[in-house]
């Protein structure tokens, strides 16, 4: 039986984020490249510049009108999940993550070895991402957005009843929820319709543009519109989707009495809720939680964990503890953007 | 399920600002919840009802035993609170599926548990419970909620909820006791009101308006009676069989932090008076009984130092006689009458002032110079003692404010309705060195806006920021109204001014030209004098 080579010797760690040598291929590189593959949307694993870019048909579309025609890789190649390729002796596929629409596990085999980038990921059910899949593996390389025990996200469904309760105590005040625009506002909107909230949901312009790309992937998110040009009377009682830095700045004043909410992981800690006004904090993340990360990392039973970005201090300590042998990758770039960031106390204004 | 429906009122009350939002989520309470577990999360809320029952380290020692200590060490670390690193942290055990607790059962079983079983008790109910109803419990079994639910905010929420006046809750509250089951079956209008009988309870006090010139030119003086406007705090003080109480204008019961008052109310009446402290019968400035407010408690040595007395306003009660539908007349003549004869310790009347005309009036007030006074009051001889507001009946006629000519210099974020906005206003004032150096703190008297367009300044002329606060350009002068100046330590500037508030916006004034320091400190009240502002405006 051959010797399988150990990860470590294809998988390479460069200042660009991971390179796959033998395939000639970076993994969400933080700088231009000429072959990148891309596990998510998120400006801080998609970047724009690159030569060619391969991800899923969705993450594709998300990139590029987030980048604009042409930014989003000089030639695309869209790839389904499941659907396998062989580049330079590498095999290639993607697993969902369940993080975002379109965001996709990248998983790797080279000569029996196999590694699997999870990018983000999440294991709670969402609607409008398709669900997380176990790829066993040889390496698995994680994020560790919430990896400290103090983070479980409870059912997102409990938080959003939360809202709607606080939206028939106050009926008078606009519910203004702050979400990040790619996937999380989505994500609440489609979650809103199934919990039955059939009114329409005003967006603040920094949301329409991607609810249009989601809408056009064939995600129905029912009757959304412009909260910038509505009438204030208009918006008693309704509720608005705006970036978290805009839930208690200037811009809500046009809001009735608005009631600040924000829906992320962080809203877990109070101190962190408490930090720019917000009044109903909604534990809802689109990353794994502390249980859901060491609950993956076994289940792909890889003897070795790499992490990319967030308190891996904690994760690798209890990954030692279960005999899992974990690296911390310090990846530069990542958990800049988006969730991983917590809300500023005052965006410039 | 009571207690996760508690924890997340709790959670709401804690990141509401709003006050109206605050009497809506407890409203939802009163009318949602069952006997007797409104009234208990009620008494909570308030610290009416205090467990203390575990110390913060019995509750480590019991998340201890389920987490790995390293990863407690970091957990701890992040977070930075115990109660609610361990509610976050805490591993439910597998396969519980008792039912959370209600806020009856915890109250019962924490009066019945020995203390070795204690442990146990609370592990059980903190598997059966999510992160929130965790931190509740903890916070609730360890002795302070602490969510800014005063009781006067409960009895304005209670009147609300049921639509019942709020000096008729008031006159009934300090009656009855948690979980407060009559009071709500009054209040859910399936009962009388309860009688509190010989208790000692709290009448809800008579209050003033200001009085404006247009309303003086109206007053025909045989009408009227006056008296100074002691700068003390408002209070009522109620004794008899059933006991002594000393309350605050809002109904607050301060009698622990004025025993010396307590012991002193050897009768069985009802009378309504400042407080003050007094030294051989002079009364000392208002910063003199600041020492003595806010305190649960209070030691001997302050005593001594700062000693109090109450000048009395009011009779409103003599033994079992309410007198309060009397005119005000008669409840003088009643009042002295009383004094005469039980002539209590710590306590004289407030002297009636003579007078032949407002003229004369308006005459004394702009003469008053004593710092412990802050004007007139006008009472109509023929007014009943009613509860609260009632216009036309008594005025409040204040001295004008001193002002100073203030330099902005620091600017923060408001609460609620605010939060968006730059509200709160640190201004100094030239120190002899060409230093500018801060002598308060104020966040009213500007309109709309004016407050609209502060904010726009000051966004776009921050220097520095320090957190929530914005440090700005020199370069508006407020003119701010103040009603006394104070010596004080804790500042800078070693000035403290009472009541602060922003008069005008000097746009046309060069921030050089605001006031000086010593313009300041010769304003200061020290005892004797009130010095008139005479600033370079």
């Amino acid at each position: 039986m051959a010797v399988m080579p150990h990860p470590s010797t294809w998988l390479k760690v460069t200042p660009a984020g991971l390179y796959c040598e033998p395939g000639g291929f970076f993994i969400d590189p933080s700088r231009v490249v000429d072959r990148a593959v891309i596990s998510h949307g998120h400006s801080d694993h998609a970047r724009p510049g690159h030569a060619h870019v391969l991800a899923t048909r969705e993450t594709l579309a998300i990139m590029t009108a987030r980048m604009g025609e042409g930014r989003a890789g000089v030639t695309q190649q869209a790839l389904r999940y499941g659907e396998a390729l062989t580049i330079n002796g590498v095999q290639l596929w993607l697993r969902p993550a369940g993080h975002v629409l379109g965001s996709a596990q990248i998983c790797m085999d080279w000569q029996g070895s196999r590694a699997v980038v999870s990018g983000d990921y999440k294991r709670h059910a969402d609607p409008t991402a398709a669900r997380f899949e176990v790829e066993p593996c040889d390496l698995f390389v994680t994020e560790a957005t919430f990896a400290l025990p103090v983070f479980r996200h409870p059912s997102a469904e409990g938080e959003l009843a939360k809202l709607l309760r606080s939206v028939a105590l106050f009926p008078e005040r606009t519910h203004v929820v702050g979400c990040y625009s790619l996937g999380k506002c989505q994500r609440l909107i489609a979650m809103l319709r199934q919990a039955g909230w059939d009114r329409p949901i005003h967006l603040h312009g920094a949301h329409v543009a991607m609810c249009a790309v989601y809408e056009a992937m064939g995600v129905r998110l029912g009757d959304l519109r412009a909260a910038t040009v509505a009438k204030k009377d208009a918006l008693k009682g309704a509720i608005v989707l705006a970036p978290p830095m805009a839930v208690a700045d200037r811009w809500a004043r046009r809001l009735n009495e608005p009631v600040p909410a924000v829906a992320s992981g962080w809203m877990r800690v109070r101190q962190r809720a408490k930090q720019g006004g917000v009044e109903l904090p909604l534990v809802i993340s689109d990353h794994a939680d502390w249980d859901e990360l060491l609950d993956t990392c076994c289940a792909v039973q890889a003897p070795e964990v790499w992490v990319t970005h967030g308190r891996e201090d904690a994760l690798i300590h209890a990954l030692s503890l279960r005999g899992v042998k974990g690296r911390a990758l310090h990846l530069v770039g990542l958990g800049e953007e988006e969730e991983d960031a917590a809300p500023a106390e005052d965006p410039v204004a | 399920m009571s207690l996760p429906a508690f924890a997340e009122l709790l959670e709401r009350l804690v990141f509401t600002p709003g006050r109206n939002a605050k009497l809506a989520l407890l409203g939802a309470w009163f009318a949602e919840q069952p006997d007797p577990d409104r009234g208990i999360g009620l008494a909570a809320l308030t610290e009416e009802l205090r467990f203390a029952a575990a110390k913060p380290s019995m509750i480590r020692e019991l998340v201890m035993t389920r987490t790995d200590p390293e990863l407690w060490r970091m957990s701890y670390d992040y977070v930075g609170d115990l109660a609610e690193t361990v509610a976050l942290i805490w591993q439910p055990r597998a396969g519980v599926n008792a039912p959370p607790p209600t806020l009856a059962e915890i109250t019962e079983a924490l009066e019945e548990t020995p203390k070795a079983e204690l442990p146990a008790l609370i592990a059980g109910w903190l598997d059966t419970l999510d992160a929130s109803g965790r931190l509740a419990l903890i916070k609730l079994v360890t002795g302070g909620l602490r969510v800014g639910v005063s009781a006067r905010l409960a009895r304005v929420a209670l009147a609300e909820w049921s639509g019942q006046p709020v000096e008729d809750i008031e006159e009934v509250w300090h009656g009855v006791a948690a979980p407060y089951v009559p009071l709500f079956r009054w209040l859910d209008g399936k009962a009388e009101r309860p009688d509190p009988r010989d208790r000692p309870i709290f009448r809800p006090l008579m209050l003033a308006h200001p009085l404006e010139d247009a309303d003086l030119a109206a007053l025909r003086p045989e009408d009227w009676r006056a008296e100074w406007k002691w700068d003390g705090i408002r209070v009522q003080l109620t004794a008899g069989p059933g006991g002594r109480k000393l309350f605050s204008r809002g109904g607050e019961d301060i009698s622990a932090a004025f025993p010396e008052i307590i012991a002193a109310m050897d009768f069985h009446a009802v009378l309504d008076g400042e407080l003050l402290v007094m030294r051989q019968g002079e009364v000392a400035p208002f910063a003199d009984l600041q020492q003595r407010l806010n305190r649960k408690t209070v030691t001997a040595k302050m005593q001594r130092d700062h000693p109090t007395a109450v000048r009395l306003y009011d009779l409103l009660f003599d033994a079992h006689e309410d007198l309060r539908a009397l005119p005000f007349d008669a409840r003088r003549a009643r009042l002295e009458g009383w004094a005469a004869r039980v002539a209590p310790a710590r306590m004289d009347l407030s002297a009636l002032i003579p007078f032949d005309s407002m003229d004369a009036l308006g005459t004394l007030r702009d003469g008053a110079r004593a710092a412990s006074i802050e004007g007139l009051m006008l009472k109509r001889g023929d007014a009943p003692y009613v509860a609260g507001r009632v216009k036309g009946l008594w005025w409040k006629w204040k001295r004008d404010p001193l002002t100073v000519d203030a330099v902005l210099m620091y600017a923060q974020r408001g609460h609620g309705k605010r939060s968006s906005f730059y509200s709160d206003y640190t201004f100094g004032v030239w120190r002899e060195d060409g230093e500018l150096v801060p002598i308060g703190k104020a966040y009213s008297g500007y309109t709309d806006e004016e407050l609209l367009w502060l904010d726009r300044w000051i966004r776009a002329n921050t220097i520095n920021r320090f957190g929530p606060v914005r440090e700005v350009e020199r370069g508006i002068v407020f003119e701010v109204a103040f009603d006394a100046a104070q010596r004080s330590t804790r500042h800078k500037s070693g000035v403290a001014l009472r009541f602060p508030r922003i008069a005008r916006i000097r746009r046309d004034k060069p921030v050089e030209e605001a006031d000086r320091l010593d313009t300041v400190m010769a304003l200061l009240t020290d005892g004797d004098g009130r010095r008139k502002a005479d600033s370079s405006s």
